[in-house]
Parts: C-alpha cells; structure tokens; sequence
C-alpha cells in the first residue's frame, strides 16, 4: 500500500474524537458492552474504511496507486464540504435537502460572476447561498414549519433560480479567470486545493463542533430541543446559524467545482442531497439528532469514494451495479446502527 | 374569503382562517386556476388537453395515495421513484408471459420493495426516511440491472392499457379514479384505516392500547410499493417502452408535495385522500398554466416552492409543531 492511499484515514483519524462523547449525560462510564457499541457507532465508519483500503490494496493491483488514491480524494472533497455542514444540520436535529440545488448554482454563479474576477467568483454564489441558507434557517426556527419540507421547497426554488441564471440550462458559463480556475486545478503533492480547503474545513468543523459553545447548543437541541430551550440555548439563533452555514458550504463546493470543470455545469448535483445525507449517517451521525461528528463524516465521505473506486476496479461493471451495492451498505449501516443505539439505551 | 379576513383582526379569527385554508385551500386554489385558465388560457377547455393534463398527472396521484397512508403513519417513502422504475423493469422482462403475468410480477416486485422498506421501519426501527433512502439508491440500481437500457416493446395489451379509453375517458385515469376511491375507503371506513391513523398520531398510545402497530406500519409501506409499481407499469404502458433510468426520477418529491400542499400533515395523524388528489391536480395545472403563459421551467420551479411553503404553513398551526 503506498503512502497516499493511506493518506485517507488520516483526516478524521489524526484527530482523535474526545472519549468523553458530546451527547453529554450518557457519558458515565458504561458497562463495555455500551463502551463497545458506542465506539463502533462512532468509529465504524473508519474501521470499515480501513478494512476496505487494505482490502483493496492486497485484491486489486491498481487500487493502491497514487493515482488512484489521490482520484478518490479529490472527487471526495467535494460532497465532504457538503457533508460538513450536513452534519451539523443533523445533529440539530434537521436535514437540508437544497445543498444539491445550491451546489449547482453555486457554481453557475461562480463562473458567471469569473470574468470580474476571482473575488466576485467566490463572492456572489457565496452571498446568494448564504442568503438562502439564512432564510431557510429563519423559516425554520421562526415558523416552527419542518426542516425537511422548507429545505424541499428550496430545493425546488433553488433549481428554479438556477434555470433562471442559465437561460433555463442553455447557456453554460465558463470561467475565464486563470486565478480563480487555478484554485480549482492547481495543487500540491498531486492533490489539488480543493482538497486542502477540505481538511482546513473539516477540522474547523471538529473545533467548532466539539470546543465551543455553538457546538454544544448544536447537540443540546438536537438531543432534546425542549430541554434545550429550558436550559437557555438559544435555539432559534443555532438553528439559523447551522442553516446558513450549510448553504454556505454547499455554495462553496459549487464554486470550487466549477474552478475545478473551468464551467459552471447545470445538469450536476441531482440526487448530491441524498448521497451526502447517506454518507453522513453511514459515518454515525444519528437523524434524530444529537449525536454524531465530522470525523465520522469524513470517514463516510471517503467510504462511498472507495466503494465506488472498488467497484470501478471489479472491471466491467456498471453504475448501476454500484447504486446496488451503496443502497445495500447503507441499509446494512442503518440496520447496525439501530442495533448499537438501541444496546446503548438510545431511543 | 377576503371579507373573512377582513372582518377578522383579533387571533382566534386567524386561526378560523387558517382553519379554512387547510381544509378547503387546496380545492379552492384548484377551482381559482380553473376559473383563471377557462378565462385567460386559449384551448383551456379543448378536450384533448383536459385529457393530456389527467393523463400526465395520474402516476403522481397514484403515488402520492401511497404517500399520504405513509405521511400519516408520521413516516416518509422516499423509494417510491426507484419502485416504479423496478416495475417498468420487471413488466418487460416478463412481458414474454403476456401482459398480465408480466403487470403481476412488476406488483408483486413492488410490494417486496415495500416490505423491505416496511419491515426495516416496523421491525427493526429504523427511521424511515433513511430505510427507503438506501432503497431508493439501490432499487434504482436494480432496475438499471435489470434493464440496462430503454427497451421498446409490442405487447398489444399493454399498450391498449396505456392508451386506450374507454367511453372517453383514458383508461389509465379510471385506474387512477378507482385507486383513490379504494383508498379513501380504506382509510374512512376500514379498521386498519383507523389504526394506521391513530399509529401517526401517538404510536406509544397505540402501542399501549394493544394496536398491531408493526403490522400496521409494514402493510402501509407494502401499499406504497405496490402503488407505486403500479404507476410505473401505467407510465411504461403509456410511454410504450421500459426506461428504468430516468423513469420516476424525483417522483418521490412531487408526491409528497402533492399530499402536503394537500392539506396533510408531516407530524402524521391525519390523512386527507382527495386532498392529496386536488394537491397533485393543483401542482400539474400550476405547471401547465405557466407554460401556456409562456413562463419558463424556472418560474415553474420556484412558484412551486413558494406554493409548497404556502401549504405547509397553512396545516402547521394545527398540527403538533
């Protein structure tokens, strides 16, 4: 196995999850059974990914090239910006269902915006995603109305504001800033920027998620909203705050790929909602809220990424063949999941 | 209407209002297109495109009948789009049998993605938007396996039963027509109507009270898989062809669009049949109004958004949050 694909565990596992879990007050030492059923939750995700890139190294000769590996990262880093903000959108307890649509225009915008430069690329689809995520989030927590149907309704008015920019999908912007396609082509160590925005971010997440305050009210009203208002968390003001922070993610992932294609492609991101949303349960974080990590996302991320490059590496198999084995995986996960959450006593 | 709200301003007369919105806004949207397309819309009335505009809305009413037994259980089916490409898949495989072995075995593939979905949520726990998450990823797959490619076939059967009428009206719609009476049966006058209602309003009480819960919540999301085939063999028997890739793609959200703007609650317990039909009637003449007024995809797209928000926020004061 050579260095880079190892490279993959280490995002998430350089950084170790603190044992004292977030889901504070089911943290008592616990018989080893719950230990056991807990680590796996929150580490299955990593020792899977292990088993597998071991897997693949010893079975197939060109999976553990530098090559290969640094492909599967860098088409990972993508969804694991996504993933990122989905994840606190989880552990609050909601789910974000426009990220695909935002991704899109995202990079629309981007590449609509390149030829003022590589400041307003990145400025004006950040600046609308964001503005989406704040009112979603505001509808949310003001409205009291479900995350997942304010989010559909983005979704489809995202799309729509998306048709709208491209002249209903004719018209396929290209980027003509060498600057700003750079950020997206350029690299180092045969991985490109994208990828290091990746790890800055991710471990970003981890600090805000795991040592601050935010982070803490994320999982306090993820765990028991109620509660959390009881106890002086500012619910609505978190909930508004993980919302436009996924847009903004979303957005970002959007702008990078079009630095990344040199265009910004409209027929991308359908169904991107729901593999990210997947990769982040299948890295432990719970759709009930409340419990959860980045580490365990990332893990996710660059699950999918080398089941899929596995795959790939079984010959003539198709896509389709693919879905198969994610759709079965996941459900596998799901089914494990709700076996440790329950020998945990979690409902 | 207006005069309501006019000579409402203290609360509980909001609340009557928003009452009445989600009881009858539905219909009454539905009626207020109607009125605007027979009076500003050219060939409105033409009954080629009346039949056009039932025909293409009939599968997401088919589905969506599934969806809203499913919404009222406090559950979601989000496989619902895979489900009817399995069953275009499955009815031209066995369409050497003839027409009705091969629609018997497209329902029957139907009702086990449903029980694989159903026994995951009632059996094992799992929240049910992640179970039918992970079929709708590998059905989709399946059926891409399945049938690699779009397949055109001759069946004379079946292609009668995608484009034949009988007195006037399409076949495809009398399906649809008799489906959504069955449906309401069941939920207004049937036991098991009851309980998949009481289930979405408190499981634990209906646990306690000595309900079938898990049966109850298996049968729904068996239902939902074989309405779904259904609709996808009605769709492949129009289409005269299987095309399992891009066939009910995003189904699954214009479903549960239609039962939401329907009037029926997320938070479950509370199942409203003909509302989820209107809802579906209401989406599909929204999107043909705007394109007979020369309005583009990306009007459609976000007025349905605003539309759908609109919907929600009516039922929400009534329901649980």
């Amino acid at each position: 196995m050579t260095e880079r694909a190892t490279s993959a565990t280490p995002i998430g596992a350089g950084l170790p999850q603190p044992a004292a879990g977030p889901d504070a007050g089911s943290d008592q030492p616990g018989v080893p059974r719950e230990r056991v059923s807990r680590l796996l939750q929150q580490h299955g995700a990593l020792m899977v990914l292990a088993v597998l890139v071991a897997f693949g190294s010893v079975a197939f000769e060109s999976f553990a090239t530098t090559g290969n590996a640094a492909s599967v990262i860098v088409s990972s880093a993508f969804p694991a910006i996504i993933a990122i903000g989905m994840t606190f959108v989880i552990i609050s307890g909601g789910i974000d269902l426009s990220v695909g649509s935002l991704f899109v225009l995202g990079g629309v915008l981007a590449a609509y915006a390149s030829p003022a430069g590589p400041v307003a690329a990145l400025a004006l689809p950040l600046a609308v995603c964001g503005l989406v995520g704040l009112v979603q989030g505001l509808i949310i927590a003001r409205t009291g109305m479900a995350p997942f149907i304010v989010t559909l309704a983005g979704m489809l008015g995202v799309r729509g504001l998306m048709l709208a920019v491209s002249d209903e999908g004719a018209t396929t912007y290209l980027v003509e800033d060498p600057i700003f396609a750079a950020l997206g082509q350029g690299g180092l160590f045969g991985l490109t920027w994208p990828v290091y925005i990746t790890v800055v971010l991710a471990l970003l997440g981890m600090l805000l998620l795991q040592r601050t305050g935010f982070g803490q009210n994320v999982y306090a009203i993820g765990g028991n909203e109620d509660a959390a208002a009881l106890m002086g968390v500012p619910v609505a003001r978190t909930k508004v705050l993980v919302y436009l922070m996924s847009g903004l993610l979303a957005g970002l992932a959007g702008v990078l790929n079009a630095a990344r294609l040199s265009s910004g492609v409209t027929i991308l991101g359908i169904g991107l909602e729901l593999d990210v949303i997947a990769a982040v349960v299948i890295g432990g974080t719970l759709l009930t809220g409340g419990v959860g990590g980045i580490t365990g996302t990332m893990a996710g991320v660059l699950l999918m990424g080398v089941i899929q490059s596995l795959i790939n590496q079984v010959g003539n198999l198709t896509s389709a063949v693919q879905q198969v084995v994610s759709g079965a995986f996941l459900a596998l996960v799901v089914v494990a999941q709700r076996l440790l959450s329950k020998a945990q006593g979690i409902n | 209407m207006a005069a309501e709200t006019a000579a409402a301003p203290d609360r509980l007369d909001r609340e009557r209002v928003l009452a009445w919105l989600q009881e009858y806004g539905v219909y009454a949207a539905v009626l207020a297109l109607l009125a605007f397309n027979i009076l500003f819309t050219p060939n409105f009335l033409d009954v080629g495109n009346f039949r056009t505009q039932l025909v293409q809305v009939t599968p997401i009413v088919i589905v969506s009948l599934g969806m809203a037994l499913v919404i009222g259980t406090e559950g979601i089916d989000l496989s619902v789009g895979s489900v009817m490409a399995l069953a275009a898949a499955v009815v031209v495989l066995y369409l050497g049998y003839g027409a009705l072995p091969a629609i018997a075995m497209a329902l029957l593939a139907g009702a086990v993605a449903g029980a694989a979905g159903g026994s995951l949520v009632a059996y094992v726990g799992v929240q049910p938007i992640v179970a039918t998450l992970a079929l709708l990823v590998g059905i989709r797959g399946l059926a891409n396996v399945l049938v690699p490619q779009l397949v055109e076939f001759r069946n004379p059967d079946l292609i009668a039963l995608g484009s034949s009428s009988i007195a006037g009206v399409p076949v495809i719609v009398i399906v649809a027509a008799a489906l959504t009476l069955a449906v309401a049966f069941l939920v207004r006058r049937t036991t098991f109507g009851r309980h998949v209602v009481a289930i979405g309003g408190n499981r634990a009480a209906s646990e306690l009270s000595g309900l079938p819960v898990r049966r109850t919540l298996l049968i729904v999301y068996v239902i939902s898989g074989v309405l779904a085939a259904v609709a996808g063999v009605l769709a492949t028997a129009r289409l005269q062809a299987s095309d399992p890739t891009s066939l009910g793609l995003y189904m699954e959200l214009s479903a549960i669009t239609a039962v939401v703007v329907g009037g029926t609650p997320l938070t479950g317990g509370r199942i409203r049949v003909l509302g989820t039909v209107m809802g579906a009637l209401l989406m599909q003449l929204l999107a043909a109004t705007l394109i007979k007024h020369n309005l583009p995809q990306s009007w459609t797209q976000m007025v349905q958004a605003a539309i759908i928000l609109a919907a929600v926020y009516a039922t929400r004061e009534r329901g649980k949050r």
